[in-house]
């Protein structure tokens, strides 16, 4: 395999940042110095001025295959991913079917293996996502799978969520939760408040993703078993599950681009594309997960990438489905929050060294089939490098995205900073913020 | 804030301010005299095109709406979508553009979600808007005839018309709104309008029945039914649809007539000369006795016969204040 | 200054600024009773008159006409109002005025009636005046009396009566009350 010399970033390790020379040879990361002697015929990435780091992990994609391919298929997925700066996804399971059984999970594993990036699979919790009985987990976890949720809706009953914790600890694989009482909830389609009573729209109250929160810490503490919270939305979320990790709990979690940057207010205009699971929250939430974010205590920045057919989103408001768009824009939108001042390393903590360990995709995680991510800069890792330049300026548009959808809320939105080049597996998939 | 719906959609009460909304009913005084008039039609929109959209059925307020357009000379086209064969998640966008294509210079429209008659303006910015009614948001029409109604009646006993006394009779005037405000895309718009031209507005209801965000509202809740009925100059009260009814709102429909039914007893602590409105259809036997309905005091009447006017009068202000395309 | 004027200024977001005055009150008086005289000489039966201002501008000049032709001939004289927004053909060239009210509780058929009004222009309002006398039934004769003529008109159009013919030109103003005749500009206010 050929070698790629990337001149002249910040190298961002766990813990110094230097400038200098990455050379990968071979799939692997030989060598980091002040200045490299490559060979020859190495591909050259320019890095000045740009931040080179682990590439990042996306804990939750929605890569609609199988059953919703006209939305997305795991190679388009992968494909905006890789624009992203993302060298490794975790494919969400709300498939249809959905991915609760082992021949779909190896459906999708075979997909991703034919993608440069590394696709991994999160399976159900319960079969059919229905929230009753138990999919097979150890069958799912002797494929690799690491992560069990059935996002797109929360566990409902607390005695399923038990057992499912119950089983899951002795496998050694995580469970994943969206956090949403669906009773509460009441089919709402926005956060419930005095905006949602002047539209005329079924809110659906912080209340119902707390108080779910608030019951899996409980069962955490009661099981043991670890749990990973999903795109927690408001101030008070995060607050209990720093509290619950403080006291020594085995929980993390993650927070979506677009709730640390969207609030309720941009459903005023009715326009779907701003239509999400958990909704848009308030502006004193969107202030409390960017000043988590900047305090360092977020364990990970997930996508919750919902690719959605356009003509799905052209629906009156009650009916569109929710989800929109994440995997191109995360980075963008994670350094604006941080700030321009921010610390390299919390931008590489939350984008990927975060997300890999808690998809156990670190060099020292047993991995099937993939390549280890999230790593310290060092030579003799699996070369899965992102080169990030925070001083780019750029513009969304939507009919440009790689992706199959177009349902980006961002659409003409100025972005500050942007992936130059991302390298998988040792070979360079993005170069000068295009694909190869 | 709206200073006028001259050339512009009408597509909810909450951004007009008094100066536009006394403007409609000023504009609905003439159209009432033309409704008079042997021959009651004016050309004021001859040769302009208005389509009726009704995704939801409702007979009386698209013949409303219809009959309005008609009487000022427009062109009007009527697509009853809800009884078609449209089934549910059909494009907004598809059946706009098709009826675009014909060359429309307004849309009427009904549809049961919130915020359906804003998004078809934005398809079609160069359409006149108005809404007929979306979902649990508002229903400007009604809170604009209401508002007229109570003006007029009100402006005939002090004496004076409607023109002469613009806002004035509404500084203070205490109006109560009883029955599913939660769902009630009347009771918004109702509010919008009375609060914005002066009144003082209360409600009351069974709790589940309040809106979640009533705090926000510009209206003080009443905790006491009766001692709302004699404080109040005008009762405006809302039909309980059955399905609410049936349990998961309120217990059944014999306890919310229990409870906040307008009963021939309820009735005798109202005011001599209090008004009790109600936009209809009425659910005689549930939220009001039949007798009280028939009772001098009911003004029903005279809010269906205004609505006529003042739709020509939105129609006229925002279709011929339009510049020609 | 005319009510119709000056909510038609007022409208635009314009203010009239007087330049001269070109007739006094007094002078209105004396224009308005020649008119008077003028109709009693044409049409000799003033009981089959309908005396009919154009709202806004004509209503003062209309009673007042109404008034001295009941004084001369010593009858009483039918008179009314009509305001004609809703007829106008120009909506797109001059912005809504909001409407007052019509008001005409006789019938007028086979009567003669006079339109007043206080300027006449281009002539369209006497034209949706025509067009909304129609509505109203079936007139023998239709007359038109105004307090000014200022010229330029747009269709063929043409004044009975006349209490000042005044040449202007287009982009003057001109305001015509019981109070006196001004001509001048308008401004955006």
């Amino acid at each position: 395999m050929s070698a790629i010399i990337i001149r002249q970033g910040l190298v961002v390790g766990e813990h110094a940042t230097v400038v200098a020379d990455v050379l990968i040879v071979d799939g692997r990361i030989a060598e980091v110095a002040a200045t490299i002697d490559a060979p020859s015929d190495a591909r050259e990435v320019d890095a000045r001025d740009c931040w080179v780091g682990p590439g990042f992990v996306d804990l939750h994609s929605h890569l609609r295959e199988p059953g919703r391919e006209a939305a997305e298929s795991i190679e388009s997925g992968a494909r905006a991913g890789a624009l992203g700066g993302y060298c490794a996804l975790v494919a969400m399971p709300n498939t249809e079917p959905a991915l609760d059984n082992v021949a779909l999970v190896s459906f999708v594993l075979e997909r991703g293996a034919r993608t440069p990036l590394d696709i991994a699979v999160a399976g159900a919790i319960t079969q059919g996502r229905r929230g009753e009985l138990l999919a097979p987990m150890a069958e799912m976890a002797a494929l690799g799978v690491r992560i069990f949720t059935d996002d797109g809706v929360g566990v409902q009953d607390s005695s399923v969520m038990r057992r499912a914790l119950t089983y899951a600890r002795p496998l050694g694989v995580r469970l994943a939760q969206h956090c949403e009482d669906e009773q509460l909830a009441a089919g709402g389609t926005m956060n419930e408040g005095a905006l949602s009573g002047r539209l005329g729209l079924v809110g659906r109250p912080a209340l119902a993703e707390e108080l779910m929160v608030m019951r899996d810490i409980e069962l955490v503490r009661m099981t043991g078993a670890p749990l990973h919270f999903l795109h927690l939305s408001t101030g008070r979320s995060v607050q209990m599950v720093l509290g619950a990790r403080d006291e020594g709990l085995p929980v993390t979690f993650e927070v979506a681009p677009h709730h640390f940057t969207l609030d309720e207010g941009a459903c005023a205009s009715y326009d779907p594309v701003f239509k999400v699971h958990p909704p848009l929250r308030s502006p004193s939430d969107v202030a409390a997960l960017r000043e988590a974010l900047r305090r360092g205590v977020v364990d990970a920045v997930a996508t919750d990438h919902a690719p959605h057919a356009p003509e799905l989103k052209d629906l009156v408001f009650d009916e569109a489905p929710a989800g929109m768009l994440g995997l191109e824009h995360a980075a963008a939108l994670t350094f604006e929050a941080l700030g321009p001042s921010s610390d390299p390393r919390t931008f590489f903590q939350v984008l990927s060294r975060g997300p890999a360990r808690i998809a156990q995709l670190r060099a020292d995680d047993i991995r099937v089939r993939h390549s280890a991510h999230g790593a310290a800069m060092v030579s003799g890792e699996d070369a899965n490098v992102t080169v990030f330049d925070p001083g780019s300026r750029w513009s969304v548009d939507r009919h440009t995205l790689e992706s199959r959808s177009m349902n980006t809320p961002y659409d003409g939105r100025a972005m500050s900073g942007r992936v130059r080049a991302t390298i998988v597996k040792g070979r360079l998939v993005v170069d000068q913020g295009l694909l190869t | 804030m709206i200073e006028s719906i001259r050339g512009r959609s009408l597509l909810s009460l909450d951004d007009l301010s008094k100066e536009a909304i006394v403007e409609v009913l000023d504009t609905a005084e003439s159209f009432v005299e033309v409704n008079r008039r042997s021959i009651k039609k004016v050309p004021a929109l001859k040769g302009r095109v208005v389509a009726s959209l009704f995704f939801e059925e409702s007979t009386r307020t698209r013949l409303s709406f219809e009959t309005a357009a008609k009487r000022l000379s427009a062109d009007v086209l009527s697509l009853a979508v809800a009884s078609s064969s449209v089934k549910k998640g059909e494009s907004l966008r598809d059946t706009i553009a098709t009826i675009d294509a014909l060359g429309i210079d307004a849309v009427v429209m009904r549809h049961r979600s919130s915020g359906a008659a804003l998004q078809v303006s934005r398809y079609v910015p160069h359409v006149r808007v108005i809404n007929g009614g979306d979902g649990q948001h508002q229903h400007p029409t009604q809170g604009l005839l209401d508002a007229f109604t109570i003006r007029q009646i009100l402006s005939e006993r002090h004496d004076t018309t409607g023109l002469e006394s613009g806002a004035s009779l509404f500084e203070g005037l205490r109006i109560l709104i009883v029955g599913d405000i939660r769902h009630s895309r009347v009771a918004r718009s109702d509010v919008a309008a009375y609060a914005t031209l002066g009144a003082e507005v209360r409600l009351c209801a069974p709790g589940t029945l309040l809106p979640e965000d009533v705090k926000t509202w510009p209206v003080t809740v009443a905790g006491d039914f009766d001692d709302a009925l004699a404080w109040a100059d005008v009762v405006g009260l809302l039909r309980l649809q059955s399905e609410r009814g049936s349990g998961a709102f309120v217990a059944s429909l014999s306890e919310f007539t229990f409870s906040h039914g307008l009963t021939v007893e309820r009735a005798r602590c109202l005011k001599s000369d209090a008004l009790i409105m109600h936009p209809g259809p009425m659910n005689r036997g549930v939220e009001i006795d039949s007798r009280v309905v028939d009772s001098s005091r009911a003004v029903v009447e005279r809010q269906v016969s205004n609505g006529v006017p003042i739709r020509m009068a939105v129609l006229y202000l925002s279709v011929a204040g339009s510049r020609e395309g | 200054m005319s009510n119709d004027d000056e909510r038609q200024a007022r409208t635009r977001g314009l203010a009239f600024t007087a330049k001269s005055q070109l007739m006094t009150a007094d002078d209105v008086t004396r224009a308005v009773r020649r008119m008077a005289h003028e109709i009693v000489e044409r049409n000799h039966d003033v009981a089959s008159l309908s005396i009919i201002g154009l709202q806004t501008g004509g209503r003062a000049p209309a009673s007042a006409l109404a008034s001295i032709l009941a004084e001369i001939s010593g009858q009483p004289v039918s008179a009314g109002m009509l305001d004609v927004s809703f007829y106008r053909d120009d909506l797109s060239r001059n912005p809504l005025v909001t409407s007052s009210a019509t008001n005409i509780d006789h019938d007028l058929t086979d009567r003669t009636v006079v339109l007043v009004d206080d300027v006449l222009f281009t002539g369209r309002t006497i034209r949706a005046a025509l067009n909304a006398l129609s509505d109203w039934g079936r007139p023998r004769a239709v007359q038109l009396a105004v307090l000014v003529d200022r010229g330029h008109r747009e269709l063929p159009i043409r004044p009975d009566y006349v209490g000042k013919n005044l040449p202007t030109s287009p982009d003057e103003a001109i305001v015509a009350t019981h109070e006196g005749v001004w001509i001048g500009t308008r401004e955006p206010s």
